[in-house]
C-alpha cells in the first residue's frame, strides 16, 4: 500500500496537502495564507512530476494507471489550478468574496482531475467525475449574493447532476455487459465474449457523460450561462481544466476499449459529425456575442469541437494532439480570462467595446490579450496553431480530411470574432479609461503564459514529443 | 435474454392497467359529496396546522448535512466491523485514515462555527 502511494504521488500529495489547507483555514482562517499555500501545493504537484516521474503500471490493484500519459494529465491540472490561483486574488477582493474555501475547493477540484486522468477503472472516473464537479459546482456559486452566479452555480448543478447519472447508467450496462468494471478487462471480455448491444447502449450512455463534461454539442447549452454567471476565475478554471480531464478521461476509455471493437468506423463518424456540430454552433453563437465571458464560453465549445476532431481521429496522433490541445488552451484561457478579471468591475465592463482604446490605457494588458486573441483563433506563431495543426493533421492521416476541412473553415470564421476584440483595443479611441485591478502575482502570471504560449508556438517540439510519448506508452 | 424480462414487463402493464382502471371507475361511480372538512390537507388525522411552505433556518440544513457525512462514517464501519479479522491490519489502517478525514472536516465544522445556533 505504501508503494501504490509513491506510484500516484501528485494524488497522495494532493490529499494530504488538501488535509493541512482545511486545517489551517479552520485554525488561522487567513485567505491570503490559504492562497499561498494552495500554490505551493499545486507547485508541489508539478516538482513531484517533473522530479518522481511515475513508471508504467498499475497502482491499487488496477485501479489507477501510472506512467508517462498520467504525468501529463496531471500537469495539465496542476498548470491549470496554479494559474487560476495565480489570477485570483485581486479578482476576489474586489468582488469580495476573497474567502480561503475558494482555494481550497479548487484545489478538492483538481484532486478529481487527477483521478479521472490516472484512471484504469470506470469506477474512479466516476468518483474522479463527481470530485470535480461538485467542487465546481460550488466555484460557480461563490458570488453568492450575486443572482446570476446562484442561477449559474443551479444550473450547472442540475444539468450536470443529470449527466451524472446518465454516466452512471452507461457503467451499470457496461457492467451488465460485459461483467468487469476495469477497462483493461472489459477490453479483454469483448475480445472473448464480443460486443453486444447492451454495450453499445452503455457506451452510448458513458459518452453522453463525457461530452456534457467538454460542451460538446448538443449538450452545450449550459455553457454560456454558467461561465458568464460564475466568478471570471472560476469560469477559467472551469474551462481548462475541467475540460482537459474529461478529455483525457474519454482518452484513457476509448483507447482501451477501441482495439475490441470489430466496427471502430461507428464510433469514428459519431465523433466526427459530433465534432462538426459542435465546431459549427460554438463558432457560428460566438460571433454575435458582444460579451466576452459570453464569447468565450462558445469559442469554448468551439474547442471542444477542435478537440474532438482529435478524439474521431482514434489513433496515437490524433490523442496526443488533444493532449496537446488541452494543455495549450488551459494557458491562452486562462490567460483571456485572466485579462477579463483584471478589468472587470462587478460584471460590468465585460463587453468588447468596454475595451476600446485599452491599448493606449493599459499598453501591456491589450497586448497580452492579443495574444490570447491570436492563439485562440489559431494563427501563427502562437501556441494554438501547432495544436490545431496537429489533431488537424491527425484527421487527415485517419482519411477523415473532410473533417479536418470544416476544422480549418471554422477556424476561419472564429478569426473574426477573436480580432474583432483586437480592433476595439488597438483601433478605437478610449472611452472612460477602465481601471486595471492589477497585482505583482497576477501580472506576472500573465505575462508568463504569453511568453509560453509564444514558445510552445516558435518550439512545440519538445511539449509535442511528451505528448507523444504519452499516448505510445498508454496505448501499449 | 429478453424473455427473461417478460414476467417484469408483464407486471409493470397490469400495474398500470390496473391503477388507471381503479381510480377512472372510482372516480366515474362513487358519488362526490365535498365539504370542507373532507377536502382540507389530509395530515395523519390530525388537523391541518398552517402551510407546509414554512421558511426554515438555513442552519438546519448545515446539521442535516454534518448528520449524513457522520452517518456515512457509521455505514462504512458496520460492515468492516463484521469483517475485522479477515481486512487484518490494512483494513484497520484504511478506516482509521477514513475517520481521520472526516475528523479533518470535523474541525473545520467546529471551527468555521457551523455547530452554533445564535
Amino acid at each position: 500500500m505504501l508503494n501504490d502511494l509513491l506510484l500516484t504521488l501528485p494524488i497522495t500529495i494532493a490529499t494530504v496537502w488538501v488535509l493541512v489547507l482545511i486545517l489551517c483555514e479552520a485554525f488561522v482562517h487567513n485567505a491570503n495564507l490559504t492562497r499561498w499555500l494552495t500554490a505551493i501545493g499545486f507547485a508541489g504537484i508539478i516538482a513531484s512530476i517533473f522530479l518522481i516521474p511515475s513508471p508504467e503500471g498499475y497502482a491499487y490493484g488496477t485501479m489507477l494507471r501510472t506512467g508517462t500519459f498520467t504525468n501529463f494529465s496531471n500537469f495539465i491540472f496542476a498548470v491549470s489550478g496554479l494559474l487560476v490561483v495565480s489570477i485570483s486574488d485581486k479578482y476576489l477582493e474586489e468582488e469580495e468574496i476573497n474567502f480561503g474555501e475558494y482555494y481550497i475547493i479548487l484545489f478538492i477540484s483538481t484532486i478529481g482531475m487527477m483521478l479521472m486522468g490516472s484512471a484504469a477503472n470506470l469506477s474512479v472516473i466516476f468518483i474522479g467525475l463527481e470530485t470535480m464537479s461538485v467542487a465546481l459546482y460550488t466555484l460557480a456559486g461563490m458570488l453568492r449574493k450575486d443572482v446570476r452566479s446562484n442561477e449559474a452555480a443551479m444550473k450547472y448543478f442540475l444539468l450536470g447532476s443529470f449527466a451524472t447519472g446518465f454516466f452512471l447508467y452507461g457503467i451499470a450496462l457496461i457492467y451488465g455487459a460485459t461483467g468487469e468494471l476495469a477497462l483493461p478487462r472489459i477490453a479483454a471480455s469483448l475480445q472473448t465474449n464480443g460486443v453486444s448491444t447492451l454495450f453499445w447502449i452503455g457506451l452510448s450512455l458513458l459518452m453522453i457523460g463525457f461530452l456534457f463534461k467538454v460542451s460538446a454539442v448538443p449538450f452545450h447549452q449550459w455553457t454560456p450561462d454558467v461561465y458568464e454567471g460564475s466568478p471570471t476565475t472560476a469560469a477559467a478554471f472551469m474551462s481548462t481544466g475541467s475540460k482537459a480531464a474529461a478529455f483525457s478521461s474519454l482518452i484513457i476509455v476509448l483507447s482501451n476499449i477501441s482495439i475490441a471493437l470489430p466496427n471502430n468506423a461507428v464510433l469514428q463518424t459519431a465523433f466526427a459529425y459530433i465534432a462538426v456540430a459542435t465546431m459549427a454552433v460554438g463558432n457560428i453563437t460566438a460571433l454575435t456575442q458582444d460579451n466576452l465571458k459570453r464569447m468565450l464560453a462558445y469559442s469554448s465549445i468551439a474547442h471542444a469541437g477542435y478537440m474532438l476532431v482529435g478524439i474521431a481521429a482514434g489513433s496515437n496522433e490524433g490523442y496526443s494532439g488533444v493532449l496537446y490541445y488541452a494543455l495549450i488552451y488551459t494557458l491562452m484561457n486562462v490567460g483571456a480570462f485572466g485579462v477579463i478579471a483584471v478589468l472587470e468591475r462587478h460584471r460590468t465592463l465585460t463587453n468588447a467595446s468596454d475595451y476600446a482604446g485599452l491599448f493606449k490605457q493599459h499598453p501591456l494588458l491589450a497586448g497580452l490579450m492579443a495574444v490570447f486573441m491570436f492563439s485562440l483563433a489559431g494563427l501563427p506563431p502562437f501556441g494554438g496553431f501547432v495544436g490545431k495543426y496537429k489533431v488537424f493533421a491527425a484527421a487527415v492521416e485517419a482519411d477523415l480530411t473532410w473533417l479536418a476541412i470544416v476544422g480549418v473553415l471554422a477556424s476561419v470564421v472564429s478569426v473574426y470574432y477573436y480580432l474583432r476584440v483586437v480592433i476595439f483595443m488597438f483601433m478605437r479611441d478610449p472611452e472612460p479609461a477602465p481601471q486595471a485591478n492589477a497585482n505583482a502575482t497576477g501580472s506576472f502570471a500573465l505575462v508568463a503564459i504569453a511568453v509560453i504560449v509564444f514558445l510552445m508556438g516558435i518550439f512545440p517540439t519538445e511539449v509535442l514529443k511528451l505528448a507523444d510519448n504519452a499516448m505510445k506508452v498508454a496505448l501499449k | 435474454m429478453i424473455e427473461a424480462y417478460l414476467p417484469i414487463f408483464a407486471m409493470i402493464v397490469i400495474a398500470i392497467v390496473l391503477g388507471v382502471l381503479l381510480l377512472t371507475l372510482g372516480r366515474l361511480l362513487g358519488p362526490k359529496r365535498s365539504n370542507s372538512e373532507k377536502m382540507s390537507t389530509y395530515e395523519s388525522g390530525i388537523e391541518p396546522v398552517g402551510t407546509a411552505k414554512a421558511r426554515i433556518s438555513v442552519k438546519y440544513y448545515l446539521v442535516a448535512m454534518f448528520f449524513i457525512i457522520f452517518d456515512i462514517e457509521v455505514i462504512f464501519m458496520y460492515p468492516w466491523a463484521v469483517n475485522l479479522r479477515e481486512f487484518g491490519v490494512s483494513g484497520l489502517v484504511s478506516m482509521i485514515t477514513f475517520a481521520l478525514l472526516l475528523l479533518v472536516g470535523y474541525f473545520y465544522i467546529l471551527k468555521k462555527g457551523g455547530l452554533e445556533w445564535n
